[in-house]
């Protein structure tokens, strides 16, 4: 079986210009020589630090921004070699919700009006059943009919973000690119998002590109991880098995970095060390050499391709030698806990059935 | 040390005027911190947590807000009756600050340096050349790398986590009693943020400070602090030791606030969720403030407030179904 989107050597090389003929000194390398497959149904998560290049990812998937070189191929079709009347028509069926509801959300439409334009634009509604299909919209992403009628403005963070899935959802895409999507959320109204994304999945069969730096939500959401640092791959496997034996020694930083919410766990980790070097001119050799504590000579000079080990595609030289996760477990959320939460879901359940 | 303990919040009010009505920030939030302890203050946007911080120094902006009610006193002296001269040299003097974003809270067109150097001489009068040696120690001390020439470079210079260091340097310079953190590590990345909480975690065990950790995040107040106070709608919800809480959280607040955070290690299936939303501000409410999405509120819930309450010595909570088995 083929995938759904196949990205191959995705390069996007920004410019810098200065002085009074703009000519270019330099280049943020931002993302350099990416690859992966997403297959229907499944969901990539592709996880770095701020500046490592993974939302210039997502958008050059979308070709939001054009990539520098590389391809990105859709259900057959090579989007990145598309003239712009095909791309528009392409853009049905992949979308992207982003972070920030309220920076994507045109403030002077109507959430109908928002959500009836893309439906009307790709011939999916007519002018006689699109308030009907807006209103459906509206339940699928757990809001109600009435708040068609409102403004971005008027929605809390949690709301005005299902209004950004239902506007991304519209067009029944094939594979939504979620950009941070619960980042800027409280916990509990992240947990709601979070919950609507996979229910949308599981009835719509939609792949997803899930971009975070929050490695407890990837966990919980993907399928599969891409680690990214510095613009490219170091390490891609399926979640159970990254999480289990991460054979980067950034993957495995970043996970032992993770604050986990058990007080038991107060370790003596040894924290990565140093600042995310520029992507104006990566280190050279191994980019991550400069904070790695197993770097050697060689990581110095000689980058690391990407290669298969166990089930794990990762660049690192010494990867068989890095194994084993030494971050001890997080203990389960305690006996006490769910207990008292099964009470309560209990207590709320037979408080909705009279009304049901 | 002494028996009066280093900070004492007691029963404190802050209310905000807007449009002519006073909507009530905080209210009736009580505790107490030690000496070489961290406090985690703990909840979700707009529980209170950062007004409690900047009420402790004496920032929140009046009007329009004000102090509603309560006192609070550092070691001893009651800081809301403290002519602002004072206040202004406890501010960076034995208190210092930390905040969430660094490039608003430093000055933009200071060195951080320079910046480091007003402090020390104003609060602990050393001469300019002194003063200046001591900000490289400090930023030494934060773990900043080449120190002698970072000292020079201006706050857009450096990165965020460096920014950040910049920030406890110069909350730390003049040797602060009590070191109050907002969101110190929210906008940084998490290998950052590990390496400036385990710094925070050193320097209060060097110095022995008290420090007062505002967050939203449980994983950080798991592994910082010794006890914790969560807010929830301008009210303290639950105080417990970090433990305690953790294995026995008893609002069903709490209980929701834990369930709904994803594991990395102890993963589950369906993540659970508090349905609806924290209440405005301006909303009057009799009774407690969490029974509209209290699956076990009943009619006492909703027409009387319910008081914090000890359930176990140093646990208390305030819910009138407290503990919960007993009440299903």
């Amino acid at each position: 079986m083929s995938a759904l989107l196949e990205v191959r050597n995705l390069t996007k090389h920004f410019p810098v210009r200065r002085g009074v003929l703009r000519r270019t000194v330099g280049h943020v390398q931002a993302v350099t020589d990416v690859s992966f497959d997403v297959h229907a149904g499944e969901t990539l998560a592709v996880v770095g630090e701020s500046g490592c290049g993974k939302s210039t990812i997502g958008r050059a998937l979308l070709r939001l921004i054009a990539p520098t070189a590389g391809t990105v191929t859709l259900d057959g079709t090579e989007v990145t070699a598309l003239p712009d009347p095909a791309l528009r028509e392409m853009r049905r069926h992949m979308q992207i919700i982003f972070q920030d509801p309220f920076g994507s959300l045109n403030p002077r439409m109507s959430v109908a009006e928002t959500l009836a334009e893309p439906l009307l634009l790709h011939g999916l509604a007519t002018s006689a059943n699109v308030r009907q299909k807006v209103a459906e919209l509206l339940e699928t992403c757990g809001l109600q009919p009435w708040h068609a009628a409102r403004f971005p403005h008027e929605f809390s963070g949690g709301q005005r973000q299902r209004v950004g899935v239902a506007r991304a959802l519209a067009t029944r895409p094939r594979l939504i690119v979620c950009d941070e999507p619960v980042s800027a959320l409280d916990v509990s109204v992240q947990a709601q998002i979070v919950n609507l994304l996979q229910d949308l999945q599981a009835s719509f069969g939609i792949a997803y590109v899930f971009i975070s730096h929050d490695l407890a939500v990837v966990r919980h959401m993907a399928d599969r991880v891409a680690v990214v640092y510095l613009g490219r791959v170091v390490e891609e496997a399926p979640t159970a098995t990254l999480f289990a034996t991460p054979r980067h020694p950034y993957t495995r930083s970043l996970i032992a970095a993770a604050p986990r919410p058990d007080p038991g766990l107060r370790s003596d980790r040894q924290p990565v060390r140093g600042d995310l070097p520029s992507a104006l001119a990566p280190p050279p050799g191994c980019a991550f050499h400069p904070r790695c504590p197993m770097a050697e000579a060689r990581c110095r000079t000689e980058r690391p391709a990407l290669r298969a080990v166990g089930g794990t595609s990762v660049a690192c030289h010494f990867a068989e030698a890095v194994a084993e996760s030494t971050t001890p477990a997080e203990r389960p959320p305690s006996d006490r806990l769910r207990r008292r939460l099964d009470i309560l879901q209990a207590a709320r359940e037979s408080r909705e059935d009279p009304h049901a | 040390m002494t028996d009066t303990p280093l900070l004492e919040v007691d029963d404190l009010a802050v209310e905000f005027r807007i449009g002519g009505r006073a909507q009530r920030a905080v209210s009736g939030v009580s505790f107490t911190l030690e000496r070489g302890r961290t406090l985690g203050v703990v909840g979700e946007s707009g529980c209170g947590k950062s007004v409690t911080s900047l009420a402790i120094m004496r920032l929140v902006p009046q009007p329009p807000g004000h102090y509603a009610g309560g006192a609070i006193r550092f070691g001893g002296t009651d800081l809301l009756s403290l002519p602002e001269r004072e206040m202004r040299r406890l501010r960076g003097g034995r208190i210092g600050m930390i905040f969430q974003e660094p490039m608003t809270s430093l000055n933009p067109v200071y060195t951080c340096g320079d910046q480091i150097v007003e402090s020390l001489r104003v609060h602990s009068g050393l001469d300019r050349r002194a003063a200046r040696e001591r900000a490289v120690e400090l930023l030494d001390l934060v773990g900043l790398p080449s120190p002698k020439s970072r000292v020079d470079d201006y706050p857009h210079q450096l990165s965020g986590g460096q920014r950040q260091r910049v920030m406890i340097a110069l909350a730390l310079a003049n040797d602060p009693d009590l070191l109050i953190a907002d969101e110190p590590t929210t906008a940084l990345d998490v290998t950052i943020q590990a390496q400036i909480l385990d710094l925070m975690g050193d320097l209060r065990d060097r110095t022995g400070a008290a420090v007062l950790l505002v967050t939203h995040d449980l994983g950080v107040v798991a592994q910082t602090c010794e006890d914790v106070v969560v807010m929830y709608a301008g009210r303290i919800v639950e105080k417990a030791p970090t433990g305690a809480l953790f294995a026995d959280p008893q609002h069903p607040y709490t209980i929701g606030l834990m369930a709904a955070v994803p594991r990395i290690d102890a993963g589950v299936a369906r993540l659970a969720t508090i349905p609806g939303s924290v209440p405005p501000p301006w909303a009057r409410i009799a009774g407690c403030r969490f029974a509209s999405r209290c699956p076990l509120a009943s009619e006492r819930c909703r027409t009387e407030d319910p008081p914090l309450r000890a359930l176990a010595p140093g646990h208390a909570v305030a819910c009138w179904h407290a503990p919960i088995e007993e009440a299903a």
